[in-house]
């Protein structure tokens, strides 16, 4: 299976390891990843407002470039699917927003929103199949207690991002049972680090980030494994003092792929 | 207060919310994780349009407070979606010329080696035009 790639801008430098790893994880379960030429950094959060077109159309042209490939596009940080899905969603849903967005790219002809948005993890679950991975863990991760972060991007907003429950998600604790590990759940899960408050108000993401850490310790968590750069920045930052990795490194581990990279 | 009809009807354009659906539950600031940093707090943003009374939020630091993770939206159940407001707001405040939240200078002081490209991508998105 062939999918369309976009990586984003913190992949490519601070969070080498969370494109890394789950390059070699998708080879190892049959997908390959092919990374959207000259893609443009989706500016890392939705702007909501309806009269905001320019920042939306690095997604758009994401998008369209995938779409014309005819295949799905997959995105593991976070923040790059909120945005790209939210845009997307927008390209389907609001008919002046789309008409000034093709206006505005009508020398590469018109998109309506058709390419269908994975994130890496939906990717896993829907189109290769927790069973399927099951099946391909060589490393079996048993015995070990791991908690899921969420965070606000994953899940939000659900009418959008369709991804799973937003307030009793399975999908990041299905994947670590798939694994053979436990899966650790706790209230804060889906509760947001601080994200990029943390340039206007320090104080206020360690709060956040530290009962998040909290919390899932509680609930007896050996390591938090998370899908975005920013949250991971923060709970470390903040006082973590249990490993915070991303989880395609735990998916690498567990499919034996992790120690032919050099992350 | 001033009722303020032209900012009102820009708010409400540009987030493209209705804030009469409110039924003033309170849920959207209890929920919120920025409420004790706060001075007009995610439902206060959602009455105080409603009312046209605008400058106060204009000028309020809890503009640059919100962590648009959505908490809010999701769980309001009128579907008034309290974030959309405060961003409309937000991006009317800093829309006017030298009025950006961050500026470049700022960044030394605020980068260090683990700092992720995604910080400073989305704050400069949220604080700056």
């Amino acid at each position: 299976m062939k999918v369309s790639y976009f990586p984003g801008c913190t992949l490519k430098n601070k969070a080498k390891d969370l494109d890394l790893y789950a390059y070699k994880s998708a080879e190892a379960l049959g997908v390959t990843l092919e990374e959207i030429e000259n893609w443009q950094c989706c500016g890392g959060v939705f702007t909501t407002a309806n009269d905001e077109v320019a920042t939306k159309l690095s997604s758009v042209r994401a998008l369209k470039y995938a779409g014309e490939k005819e295949q799905p596009l997959v995105t593991v940080c976070s923040a790059c699917h909120n945005v790209i899905k939210q845009t997307n969603y927008a390209m389907q849903t609001n008919s002046q927003f789309a008409d000034k967005v093709n206006r505005y790219m009508a020398a590469d002809g018109t998109y309506n929103g058709e390419t269908q948005v994975y994130h890496y993890l939906e990717m896993l679950r829907d189109l290769v199949g927790y069973d399927t991975l099951k099946e391909k863990v060589v490393n079996t991760l048993k015995g070990k207690k791991i908690a899921a972060y969420y965070g606000c991007l994953l899940l939000r907003p659900n009418s959008v991002m369709r991804m799973d429950d937003p307030e009793n998600p399975t999908i990041m604790e299905d994947f670590i049972r798939a694994l053979g590990a436990d899966a650790v759940v706790y209230a804060k899960r889906n509760e947001c680090c601080g994200g990029y408050i943390s340039v206007e108000s320090p104080e206020s993401a360690k709060r956040n980030s530290n009962s998040i850490i909290e919390n899932a310790k509680a609930a007896g968590a050996e390591m938090i494994i998370t899908a975005c750069p920013l949250c991971k920045y923060n709970l470390v930052k903040n006082g973590a003092d249990i490993p915070v990795v991303y989880f395609t490194e735990l998916l690498a581990e567990a499919l034996g792929v992790k120690e032919d990279t050099n992350a | 207060m001033h009722n303020n009809k032209y900012l009102q009807e820009e708010i409400i354009r540009i987030s493209g919310v209705n804030p009469s659906k409110c039924m003033r539950c309170g849920k959207c600031s209890a929920t919120c994780p920025a409420y004790d940093e706060m001075e007009y707090h995610p439902h206060q943003f959602v009455n105080m349009v409603e009312c046209g009374d605008i400058e106060p939020l204009l000028n309020s630091k809890s503009l640059y407070k919100c962590l648009s993770c959505f908490a809010c939206i999701d769980r309001c159940p009128r579907g008034v979606q309290p974030a959309k407001v405060v961003e409309a707001v937000r991006l009317t405040a800093i829309r006017k010329q030298g009025a950006n939240h961050l500026t470049a200078d700022m960044v030394p002081e605020i980068v260090d080696e683990d700092t992720p490209q995604q910080l400073l991508v989305s704050a400069f998105r949220k604080y700056t035009k």
